[in-house]
């Protein structure tokens, strides 16, 4: 194989995302995955990577309204996008309730994986003010946690969900 | 002559997780989320051969060479070890291949999409050597892979003569049990990044347990004294005992890296990498001989127990011993002979792994005394009863149990929280009629805290609390903080000492440049040993200030800290140091493996509820009933969490997760097809805690949870199915194989 083969040659391209509410253009190799260029070229690093194949869900990201791995997401597949991370979910006053309850109930120990369950949590909150806590458990089932065993989690879902209907 | 404190006491409360919104917000600071001006990237390349003689290397074309910093073991300064115990395991390989993983050139460069087309590139020339892949090949000694005879460690316990009492016995039980590797599956994967150069020395940043483990294998890898090593820990995401010891092998390959580019070097494995190349838990073999009075009394266990090291020392020889220790379990035995053995085979070396060995030599013990319990023909429950410790009675061992335990007590509670009988009884009815079989079992264990026998002597942790110009308590120790709550325990205990708020304590950043060595992050021994220094060296800081006549007894929390503020003006830093003194009374003879094995013991019994399904030969956990007493428990909350997650990692190790080995290498190394449970697998787990009226202060509880599970939810598959099973992970093929062989 020769060098001008080799993936590193292959020219830089510009892409516009919204991220957090604020329009960015980036210049960023071809390949290049989402949750790569939010957290080396954006520095937004509360996005974490657990497995790189769509299977923990710690990179979790809103594209466009829905819940991605942005570790699955080509970036180019997202110039011109909307995208919200846990710095703009921390942003957002709707969903201070939701951090605070993972804080009071235990449902974050070594926290890497948080940042996404707490995405995964918002998805849900989101759609349904009310859920079961089956619809927790499903709601949550794409990401991995190796520290809690769950139930904490769903306890601080369910609380903030419980806290959330109450204000309203 | 301190009045009580007007505070409220903070131990025993669900106060906030003194890192938590820095979690829940993003803004925790991880090592892959650390940059450095000019900084590169390391990657590994690997033997790929599970044992070789090393020949040469060679680097295709097509790569751009002179760009990477490129190491192999010819660039260590200092000694070619990952100095740990017996010091047998190369940084990079230079002569000799023992497993398929072995590091044997490091690569850097800026780009990291060129970095792994290099790895491809580069080539390990070999002269392959017959390997062994199991227990079995390496006990039969098919090729010596280690040593004289691949024995890394041979322990032997006696207690009484096991050989007088077998013609005592009315039974006689054999059985043989074995356990999978597992691995521990932190959600962060490991990495380091690393500054290095001669005038600066050596600095690391990364995920870890243990700085001082890395700072000792830095300080033999580049020749260098203490205090040109500096070891910090970054938040890190999970550990479990995963990153014990391997963290000093991505430390020093990374500083070596960053020692020869100049550069500031970040080393991280993708999971694939961090899968098939790091520790797990060492898979084991445990044969039991039982002789058992007409009335269930236990005369004589006599116990084999091997574990499968891989390629080095380590860890293996703790492991074996805490294994060989946990092996007799929670029983009263007057004839005991255990013989273990930890074996080298050409895979990557196993390690630490929450539970340390004991969850391996209980599944034995819990899943063989329920066959010694059919066998005497009494029920699982009232075996146990008849035969469990009681105060005043004696261990394996030889220690003398000095609470009063309640066993019968615990295991009276657990079975009517699970609602064992009646459901026994239902399930009965059920099953007849039934394609998915339910059942319900348990597992009695108890889990020894801290470092086995001396080694907390040895250790002589070293804990220090400063007070601060701002008017804060500092605590300094090298524990850190990895979900499990250290910061946050370690708070609660100093503001309780001092009578002072929450808010008044910071918990220092693990880093060998600023805080005194306070022994490893392992063994359950965070609270119980390095909690009790933290309230002394608290203690002093106070001392200090009352005879300084700063403070006056009957102070408030702000007093206290006007108090901090005014001495460190005055007379600079004010630092107290304590150092671990091992109680007189605990003695340990390490040969003969007798005496006081630990200086506290945690107590629990474990109730599982299962189904099976005869269509599709899945096992799932529908309820789990843990009951323990783990003496005081200092956070409710995050004491609850530590048993449910150890709980989730024993369903795990029980039902799903399997590590499919090929010629010495993990096959199935990705996150989806090496299965962890989910919140959708999970069931309720239900935590109680108890105490008798003479529990005392913490014994350590992290590793504990990881014990019973396996055992209880085999034991009531054995209930729904009728089928007797003998090593987990237990996969749906296993299962109908077992239910076809009925």
């Amino acid at each position: 194989m020769s060098t001008d083969m080799l993936l590193v040659n292959v020219p830089k391209v510009q892409v516009t995302l919204t991220v957090n509410g604020e329009r960015q253009s980036v210049l960023v190799h071809p390949v290049a995955r989402l949750l790569d260029v939010l957290r080396q070229e954006l520095e937004l690093t509360g996005t974490k990577e657990g497995c790189g194949e769509g299977e923990c869900g710690a990179c979790s990201v809103f594209l466009n309204g829905d819940l991605v791995n942005s570790c699955l997401v080509p970036v180019l597949q997202a110039d011109g996008a909307e995208l919200v991370t846990i710095e703009g979910i921390s942003r957002d006053k709707r969903w201070q309730g939701l951090q605070q309850s993972f804080v009071q109930h235990g449902g974050a120990q070594c926290g890497i994986c948080t940042p996404g369950m707490i995405l995964a949590a918002v998805n849900l909150l989101r759609q349904t003010s009310n859920p079961l806590e089956s619809d927790i458990r499903h709601a949550l089932a794409g990401n991995l946690c190796r520290c809690t065993g769950y139930v904490k989690i769903l306890e601080a879902v369910a609380q903030a969900a419980r806290a959330m209907t109450d204000e309203s | 002559m301190i009045p009580l404190s007007p505070l409220p006491p903070f131990s025993g409360q669900p106060v906030p997780r003194k890192e938590g919104l820095a979690k829940v917000s993003g803004q925790a600071r991880y090592v892959d989320d650390l940059s450095f001006p000019g900084m590169i990237y390391g990657i590994t390349v690997r033997s790929q051969v599970p044992r070789a003689v090393l020949r040469s290397i060679s680097f295709g074309t097509g790569i751009p060479w002179e760009e990477f910093t490129i190491v192999t073991a010819k660039d260590i300064p200092g000694k070619n070890v990952i100095a740990l115990i017996l010091n047998d395991q190369p940084c990079l390989a230079d002569t000799r291949i023992n497993h398929a993983e072995e590091p044997v050139v490091l690569l850097a460069h800026p780009d990291r999409y060129l970095l792994e087309e290099a790895r491809r590139s580069v080539n390990i020339e070999v002269d392959p050597l017959p390997p062994v892949f199991n227990i079995d090949e390496s006990l039969g000694r098919k090729e010596i892979v280690w040593g004289d005879d691949n024995l890394l460690k041979v322990c032997e316990l006696n207690k009484g003569n096991v050989d007088q009492a077998w013609s005592d016995a009315a039974f006689i039980v054999e059985g043989e049990y074995e356990t999978g590797a597992q691995e521990q599956l932190y959600i962060e994967t490991n990495g380091m990044v690393a500054k290095a150069d001669e005038s600066e020395g050596v600095t690391v940043w990364g995920s870890m347990q243990c700085p001082y483990y890395v700072q000792k294998a830095l300080m033999a890898v580049f020749h260098l004294p203490a205090d040109r090593v500096r070891v910090v820990q970054a938040e890190t995401g999970g550990g479990f005992g995963g990153k014990e010891e391997y963290p000093s092998i991505i430390a020093a390959h990374a500083a070596l890296l960053a020692w020869k580019s100049g550069k500031p070097v970040k080393l991280i494995y993708d999971r694939a990498e961090d899968l098939a190349a790091t520790t797990k838990r060492h898979p084991s073999r445990t044969r039991h001989r039982t002789a058992v009075r007409k009335d269930g009394k236990l005369l004589a266990m006599d116990i084999d127990f091997v574990i499968d090291g891989g390629a080095y020392a380590t860890l293996s020889s703790v492991v074996l011993s805490r294994g060989t220790i946990h092996a007799a379990g929670p029983y009263s035995c007057p004839n005991v002979h255990i013989r273990s053995r930890a074996v080298a085979t050409n895979t990557p070396p196993h390690g630490a792994f929450r539970g340390f060995g004991a969850p391996q030599s209980i599944f034995a013990l819990e899943r063989h005394l329920n066959r010694v319990a059919a066998v005497v023909g009494l029920s699982p429950e009232e075996l146990r009863r008849r035969n469990f410790l009681e105060q005043g009675m004696a261990t394996a061992t030889g220690q003398v149990i000095r609470d009063q335990i309640d066993l019968s007590g615990m295991l009276d509670y657990a079975l009517q929280k699970s609602r064992y009988r009646e459901k026994k009884g239902s399930f009965a009815q059920h099953n007849r009629t039934s394609t998915f079989k339910k059942g319900i079992g348990f597992a009695a264990f108890m889990h020894g805290a801290g470092f086995t026998g001396a080694g907390e002597k040895q250790l002589a942790s070293v804990v220090g609390v400063e007070a601060t110009a701002t008017g804060k308590v500092r605590i300094l120790s090298a524990n850190t903080e990895i979900g499990q709550g250290t910061n946050t325990i370690f708070s609660q205990m100093a503001a309780d000492a001092l009578g002072i708020s929450l808010d008044s304590v910071e918990v220092a950043q693990p880093d060998t440049g600023s805080v005194p060595n306070s022994g490893p992050t392992v063994a359950s021994r965070t609270c119980m040993i390095v909690g009790k220094l933290v309230e002394s060296a608290a203690l002093g800081v106070r001392q200090t200030l009352v005879g300084s006549g700063m403070l006056r007894v009957g102070y408030s929390s702000e007093d206290f800290c006007k108090a901090c503020v005014e001495y460190v003006r005055r007379w600079g830093p004010l630092k107290s140091m304590v150092q671990y003194q091992q109680p007189p009374e605990i003695s340990w003879d390490e040969v003969a493996f007798q005496g006081d094995a630990y200086r506290d013991y945690a107590w629990a019994v474990y109730v599982a509820e299962v189904r099976v399904d005869l269509t599709t030969f899945e096992a799932q956990v529908d309820d789990f009933v843990a009951v323990q007493n783990v003496g005081e428990v200092i956070h409710p909350v995050m004491a609850a969490g530590q048993i449910e997650g150890g709980v989730a990692q024993g369903i795990g190790f029980a039902l799903y997760e399997n590590v499919v080995w090929n010629d010495g290498r993990m096959l199935n190394h990705q996150m989806t097809n090496y299965i962890i449970p989910t919140a959708a697998d999970v069931p309720p787990i239900r935590v109680f805690f108890v105490r008798t009226s003479d529990s005392g202060g913490p014994k350590g509880l992290g590793e504990l949870p990881m014990d019973g599970p396996a055992p209880a939810i085999v034991n009531a598959i054995e209930d729904a199915i009728g089928a007797s099973i003998n090593r987990v992970p237990l996969m749906p093929e296993d299962l109908m194989k077992k239910v076809g062989a009925v």
